[in-house]
């Protein structure tokens, strides 16, 4: 059995799961952020 | 310890921390996975196949290493009642439940052309799915609790009782009879040859600051929740 597929669909799986776990963890951590700093700005006035 | 505990302290070194742990990780895992594919020998038992361990062999202990961590946030949340330690197990359970799931389907895809089947309910595969369902347990047990998240308790129970399934994990080639190969790594040897060990060493450490980055982002995500919370409540009150 040729291992190739298998190791290329193992890759594939393992780095665009984690980068696509970092990404979204990245751009929740942004949107709060910045909703957190409108807050304080707002509670600052 | 306690000093951490405090969110503005926290923060401080947080935010600073985040990119260097993102960055450094992804240059690791692509220092380690580009001659693990194209330089290291291919094993001379299972052939090309074994370079799935790279990916492997990181989610693996990311899996069972984000439980760890969820362990000691919960006994420190139980302990001393710190709020940040909650929000970090919540962190945790997330990404410690994508790289459980990344190295079962990783292992499937590594059994077929080894073993000729993609799954078998032997001690090390059950258990490691197990993990998956705790994880799972966890994530909606933090989500359903009537108590803040950062403060539920019964979240913090849960994380202390599921790690009871470690040492099972650990242990589970060594008690059964399993196609799972015995541990090739202990603190002090190894059984993989040095040629093939170092890039699933710098794998490893890469994963884990990539995992360290997340954690830190989920958190900072959190705190951010939680102090608009507080805000709008005072504002309201004013």
């Amino acid at each position: 059995m040729d291992p190739v597929p298998f190791i290329v669909a193992a890759y594939a799986v393992a780095l665009l799961g984690s980068a696509g776990l970092a990404l979204q963890s990245f751009s929740v951590m942004r949107i709060k952020e910045r909703r957190a700093e409108s807050v304080r700005t707002r509670e600052d006035i | 310890m306690h000093a951490f505990a405090n969110p503005a302290r926290f923060l401080g070194i947080a935010r600073p921390l985040t990119p260097w742990l993102g960055w450094g990780g992804a240059a690791l895992i692509v220092g380690a996975l580009v001659p693990g594919l194209t330089v290291t020998p291919p094993d001379a038992v299972q052939g090309e196949s074994a370079r799935i361990m790279y990916v492997h062999v990181p989610a693996a202990w990311l899996g069972m290493a984000g439980w760890g961590g969820i362990l000691v946030a919960s006994l420190v949340q139980l302990i001393w009642r710190h709020p940040l330690a909650g929000v970090a197990a919540r962190a945790i359970a997330v990404p410690g439940a994508a790289f459980t799931a990344i190295c079962l389907v990783t292992g499937s895809l590594w059994g077929r052309p080894t073993w000729g089947t993609w799954w078998e309910w032997d001690g090390r595969m059950t258990s490691m799915l197990v993990l998956l369902f705790l994880y799972f347990g966890y994530i909606a047990l933090a989500a359903a609790s009537d108590e803040r998240a950062s403060t539920s308790r019964v979240a913090a129970i849960f994380g202390v009782l599921g790690a009871i399934n470690l040492p099972i994990i650990h242990y589970s080639v060594t008690w059964w009879n399993s196609l799972h190969q015995p541990q090739s790594i202990g603190l002090t040897s190894s059984s993989i040859d040095a040629a093939l060990l170092w890039p699933l060493l710098v794998a490893t450490a890469g994963f884990s600051l990539l995992f360290g980055a997340i954690v830190l982002m989920r958190m900072r995500a959190m705190i951010a929740d939680i102090r608009v919370e507080a805000r709008l409540r005072r504002m309201a009150e004013a």
